[in-house]
């Protein structure tokens, strides 16, 4: 398949990863922000093609894992409302709250619906002007254009029984998060290729200018994936922190502008609390005051819930790589997949899921 | 066939008892009530459609002659969204799966049950179009549908309809296959490509509709089997992977067999419209469910055999080996990836469901 099957070659993987494990002097820390490339590097098998040339750390960057437990039970409580028709991308469902999950909701007789797009929830609420249609509204900069385009079209067509539950965050805050911490173990970042598709890479340069690490645009597929962290090292052995751009085929500087027009007029900065982190300032966006109407924590009364994460759970350091998951005190005990506490354990992609999944039983070298 | 949700009278011209149906279009509670409706039901629809002996006795229950040999049993129940999908419906559902269950024993299936639990106002050319579907696939298949029961649900209690089939199969002398014996060393085999049903359906489930031309690979393996069996009568395990899709089923034979299975993902056949589905919707086409293929899993000296002969099967065409069974890794499943690396492939915990990330 044209653009997909040339970013899938072995040989050329194989050559890659040889060149990454020559030219890496000593085992540089690279954290890949996104969740999405870490499910690219477990799925493909990366990080043993790899063999331990550099340690991969698996970034807060997988939005189903740092949703908020307070913003998971405020969505299972409109969900559980009567007439009203809750649409969420698919994973979300599974993600547990204080008590249970929209899985739960559903079988309890909640309509919870699987939509892949925010417009199809939108045409749902077109189809159902006696129902409350609401969407879950999370994720990176990335799917935050088609929600802000849900919503404007929402508003321009007056569709008063549409609304979001926004729990949107953002890349650039996070890298600061981590980076500010004072155990940080990162040397590098792989800056995620379809967030910076949307909001250019101009908003790295100064996170590298005051952190000294280098930051590079960098794509899904396997050969994606070993380019950009082929360039990061190239970078951490020259001594040059820098920003680069390995997804020149999708991400430009100023990235997509009439997405960023958009965003700006539907969505503003906020303060944001990450699941297993922490609030960290200026990290995500809500509704602007402009299409307050359409925010279903107003429309609902929900804005008053309020959840504490688990005490046991140390998922934010593992998300730092500080801890491995086997270290922290609830693992396989009180938190399992099916039993998640935090943020890692959440996604089969999570480190702690994986830990559990594959650790548990045997180690993962035995197997090549 | 029509798939609309009007309330239509149903076109009875091509049925065959002259007979006349009351002026229902569509279910009612009275149809599974046991009296005149119930009657008209069976009459009209089940037995001109499914005609045999057996049934046409109208006995409480089918008397059939004992064949020599084992038996094999196995009942499955029928729930699919939509009821018709591109590549079939939930009548050749509800008679492949049930063939199928019963030919990964090595079974010849030889007949089968139905039972239908309709709900109220289920429109009767909808039943008569999924019976009609039934019937060809259990005349393709070489199986007699010998007994039913129909039961009617009010509505809103209903998905419209819901269908059981149990069955019945012979097993010959000689034939041992189960999912405990498969061997370290023993080769994978794959009658065909992953994940056509799965994403044939959800192509066109509600919030999810995206344009493609997937059609549903659901089929009756007998006919495969059979032909694998007479050639090479020690296949040691046979599955058909159907929900929670291939990982599942070579999953459960790790565990069932005390092995470790690793597969090359490079030769897993994969049309090229699911792959992209898959990629789009962020799953995995190894989760995704079939309804028309089987893996057996065989010794090495037999493999390349077993392969051609699958091959020359209408429903083997592009059978491949996917793999082999190994000592390393009891209970796990791994596979190579196309770009060298290795992953362990868990089971899900729930259905997969598409990803954001």
């Amino acid at each position: 398949m044209k653009y997909l099957d040339e970013f899938r070659d072995g040989a050329m993987a194989q050559s890659l990863a040889r060149e990454i494990r020559e030219s890496a002097t000593r085992k540089w820390a690279i954290m890949e922000v996104c969740g999405g490339q870490t499910h690219s590097i477990v799925r493909n098998g990366l990080d043993q093609l790899l063999d331990g040339a550099v340690e991969m750390i698996h970034g807060p960057g997988c939005p189903v894992c740092v949703t908020p437990l307070e913003l998971i039970d405020k969505a299972l409580a409109i969900a559980s409302q009567p007439g009203v028709i809750f649409c969420s991308f698919g994973d979300m469902l599974r993600v547990p709250g204080s008590h249970h999950d929209l899985f739960c909701v559903k079988a309890e007789g909640g309509d919870v619906r699987v939509v892949y797009s925010p417009l199809d929830a939108l045409q749902i609420a077109r189809e159902n002007p006696d129902r409350e249609v609401v969407f879950f509204g999370i994720g990176f900069e990335t799917t935050a254009p088609a929600n802000a385009m849900a919503v404007h079209q929402g508003k321009l067509q007056d569709i008063a029984n549409f609304s979001m539950l926004v729990s949107h965050v953002l890349v650039p805050p996070a890298i600061e998060a981590i980076m500010s911490s004072p155990r940080c173990r990162v040397q590098a970042f792989l800056a995620a290729g379809h967030v910076c598709s949307v909001m250019g890479y101009w908003q790295y340069y100064p996170l590298v200018e005051r952190y000294k690490v280098p930051i590079v645009i960098t794509g899904f597929e396997p050969l994606d994936l070993l380019e950009g962290i082929r360039r990061t090292v190239h970078l951490l052995e020259a001594g040059t922190p820098q920003v680069e751009n390995a997804y020149e085929r999708a991400v430009t500087f100023e990235g997509n502008q009439t997405a960023q027009k958009l965003l700006s007029e539907v969505f503003e900065v906020t303060d944001r609390s990450w699941r297993g982190i922490g609030e960290i300032p200026r990290s995500g966006w809500r509704l602007s005051d402009a299409y307050h109407d359409f925010d279903a924590e107003y429309r609902f009364s929900v804005s008053t819930i309020r959840a504490e994460e688990s005490p046991i759970c140390r998922s934010g350091e593992v998300l730092q790589g500080n801890l491995k998951p086997n270290e922290c005190p609830g693992f396989g005990k009180e938190c399992t997949p099916r039993h998640p506490l935090g943020a890692t354990m959440v996604s089969t992609e999570g480190a702690c899921a994986a830990y559990y999944n594959y650790g548990r039983f045997v180690s993962v070298d035995s197997i090549r | 066939m029509s798939t609309s949700n009007t309330m239509s009278k149903p076109d009875f011209s091509q049925w065959s008892c002259p007979l006349p149906l009351r002026d229902y279009p569509s279910i009612v509670l009275g149809h599974g009530g046991g009296g005149q409706l119930s009657n008209e039901l069976i009459q009209h629809i089940f037995v001109p459609a499914f005609r045999n002996t057996a049934l046409e006795v109208m006995a409480d229950s089918s008397v059939l002659p004992a064949p020599p040999g084992r038996l094999a049993f196995s009942t499955d129940s029928y729930v699919v969204q939509p009821l018709f999908f591109p590549g079939g419906s939930i009548g050749d559902l509800a008679v492949h799966g049930t063939v199928n269950d019963l030919s990964m024993s090595g079974a010849t299936p030889l007949y089968l049950s139905a039972g239908f639990i309709l709900e109220e106002g289920f429109p009767l050319s909808h039943l008569a179009a999924i019976v009609d579907r039934m019937a060809s696939a259990a005349r393709a298949a070489g199986v007699e549908i010998v007994t039913g029961d129909t039961k009617v649900v009010e509505k809103g209690h209903g998905d419209g309809c819901y269908i059981n089939t149990a069955g019945i199969g012979v097993i010959a002398d000689g034939i041992n296959i189960d999912p405990t014996r498969a061997r370290p060393d023993d080769v994978v085999i794959l009658s065909g490509t992953i994940g056509d049903h799965g994403m044939a359906i959800m192509s066109v489930r509600e919030g999810l509709e995206f344009e493609t031309i997937i059609e549903s690979d659901t089929a009756a393996l007998n006919g495969m089997v059979a032909s694998l069996l007479q050639y090479a009568p020690h296949v040691h395990v046979l599955r058909d992977p159907t929900r929670g899709g291939l990982a599942s089923s070579l999953n459960e034979i790790a565990v069932q067999s005390n092995v470790g299975i690793l597969i090359e993902e490079r030769d897993l056949p994969v049309l090229p419209d699911v792959q992209s589905a898959c990629d789009l919707l962020g799953m995995d086409p190894v989760y995704v469910p079939n309804e028309g293929k089987m893996v057996a899993i065989v010794d090495p000296s037999v493999a390349d055999s077993v392969l051609a002969r699958m091959r020359e099967h209408e429903h083997g065409r592009n059978a491949a080996i996917i793999g082999r069974v190994t000592s390393t890794h009891p209970g796990m499943l791994a596979a190579r990836t196309a770009i060298g690396g290795t992953r362990i492939i868990p089971l899900q915990i729930g259905e997969q469901i598409p990803r954001i990330c």
